[in-house]
């Protein structure tokens, strides 16, 4: 395994379409909850330690080897915003393109065969760390540092927001993010006898609430 | 980027010429250009003028909004099931070449639920000289600048005046009101693109868009040859 796998797959511009995606941010901006680089790191503090630890341990189940169609459903079940399970199967997809030309696995290929329209984004992540040769900790960190990064980037281009200060954030969160990466990766290997049932299942409802209404609206910057 | 083709695909990937079922896959031809200088109506005046002749679909770039893809819906220049809308996180460039997943994306949908497709439109959201399209995206582009936007254009370059596979100026009904020197936008856009082809248009007048017509009649010919 190449540890230097985990740069390139959680690297920012890695092409599998989070640039579209605010994370949220977009409706939490338009509402007045995130007005600067403090209630950034408010925000960005609640999704990791909800949304981004569920989609974490999703992730570090899925490069243990837990059967991904599993691990699918529940996300569908963590997930009650409809739109929020449309964004996340439609960059499960795009990270699927990407991730079948860069790193060719037959478990890629059978995962694309059961779900053409895309799986949910935490679980194919899982499986590409896999396809990479890393392990579940990395998965876990991955999507933990997704959870917070894409909702931080959008910001910069929402608020006209000091670049310098959100990724000032993004290093204040890093120790948290160790913690939530860890308790991830502890309960997929819980999952592994306990089955999907010991996920976490850490829910923040003005995230789903916020998705639905922004993905109503006629006017926006970012898919979701 | 390409499969190993010993992983047989549920989708096709990128580039490749053929699609998963071994088909051709349908010609992608990209606009590109600065806000307003004319791509959602050079794109509605190609699909009247080639869609008796050909099967063919768009797919749209928007900036905020879906105006471009209901611009052509309202329009009826063809069925809605033929038109996609992609969304582009405030960064149109991306999307059309460091991140053209949401855009491959589309294009596969297309050919899945309205195929077999001849040619495939990818309009770019309104951007600056230097958006062009990727390889990966598209297998030829067109970059639509307008007389109104400065006649200064051409001799400023930047990669879509210079590398498009076609340049359209357009609007040139325009030029002797905005005080536009369209020879010097010939011979400016000549001295960067060499031998590259150049087409001057006014969507307003009887020719409309017959040379671009043309010339993707014959980038199709060379795409099924």
């Amino acid at each position: 395994m190449s540890r230097a796998a985990l740069l390139v797959l959680a690297d920012g511009r890695f092409p599998a379409g989070g640039h579209a995606h605010s994370g949220g941010a977009e409706a939490a901006v338009k509402a007045g909850r995130i007005n600067g680089a403090a209630s950034l790191e408010d925000f960005c503090r609640g999704r990791l330690n909800t949304a981004g630890l569920v989609s974490a341990a999703l992730a570090a189940a899925a490069a243990l080897g837990v059967d991904p169609a599993l691990l699918d459903s529940a996300a569908d079940a963590r997930t009650p915003s409809p739109a929020l399970r449309v964004a996340a199967r439609r960059l499960g997809r795009q990270l699927m393109r990407a991730a079948r030309a860069t790193w060719p696995s037959g478990e890629l290929d059978a995962l694309a065969r059961a779900f053409p329209k895309g799986a949910h984004q935490p679980v194919v992540l899982g499986l590409v760390a896999r396809a990479a040769g890393l392990g579940p900790e990395d998965a876990a960190y991955c999507s933990a540092y997704e959870s917070v990064s894409g909702p931080a980037t959008a910001t910069v281009r929402l608020l006209s927001l000091d670049p310098f200060d959100a990724t000032g954030v993004l290093a204040r969160l890093a120790p948290e993010l160790d913690v939530v990466a860890r308790a991830a990766a502890d309960a997929a290997r819980n999952v592994v006898d306990a089955g999907v049932d010991a996920l976490p299942s850490a829910s923040a409802p003005l995230l789903e609430i916020g998705a639905q209404a922004h993905a109503a609206w006629a006017v926006r910057l970012f898919a979701s | 980027m390409h499969l190993d083709h010993t992983h047989d695909g549920a989708s096709a990937v990128s580039a490749d010429a053929r699609r998963p079922d071994g088909s051709r896959r349908a010609l992608r031809i990209g606009l590109g250009g600065p806000v307003g200088s004319g791509k959602t109506a050079t794109v509605a005046a190609l699909c009247r003028a080639l869609r008796d002749e050909l099967s063919l679909a768009v797919v749209t770039n928007d900036i905020y909004t879906r105006e471009d893809a209901e611009f052509l819906l309202r329009e009826a220049v063809l069925p809605p099931e033929r038109i996609t809308a992609v969304e582009t996180g405030a960064c149109p460039h991306t999307a059309i070449r460091d991140d053209i997943s949401a855009n491959l994306e589309a294009v596969e949908d297309l050919e899945d639920e309205v195929g077999p497709l001849d040619l495939i439109l990818v309009e770019s959201g309104g951007d600056n000289l230097t958006a062009t399209f990727s390889k990966g995206l598209v297998d030829a582009q067109i970059f639509v600048i307008d007389v109104a936007g400065g006649d200064d254009i051409p001799r400023k370059g930047g990669p879509g005046v210079t590398t498009a596979d076609l340049l359209v100026v357009n609007k040139t009904d325009l030029a002797p009101y905005v005080g536009s020197d369209l020879a010097r936008m010939a011979a400016d856009a000549k001295a960067q693109r060499a031998e590259l082809p150049v087409v001057f248009q006014s969507l307003r007048t009887e020719a409309g868009v017959t040379a671009v017509a043309e010339w993707v009649r014959e980038r199709l010919a060379a795409w099924t040859a």
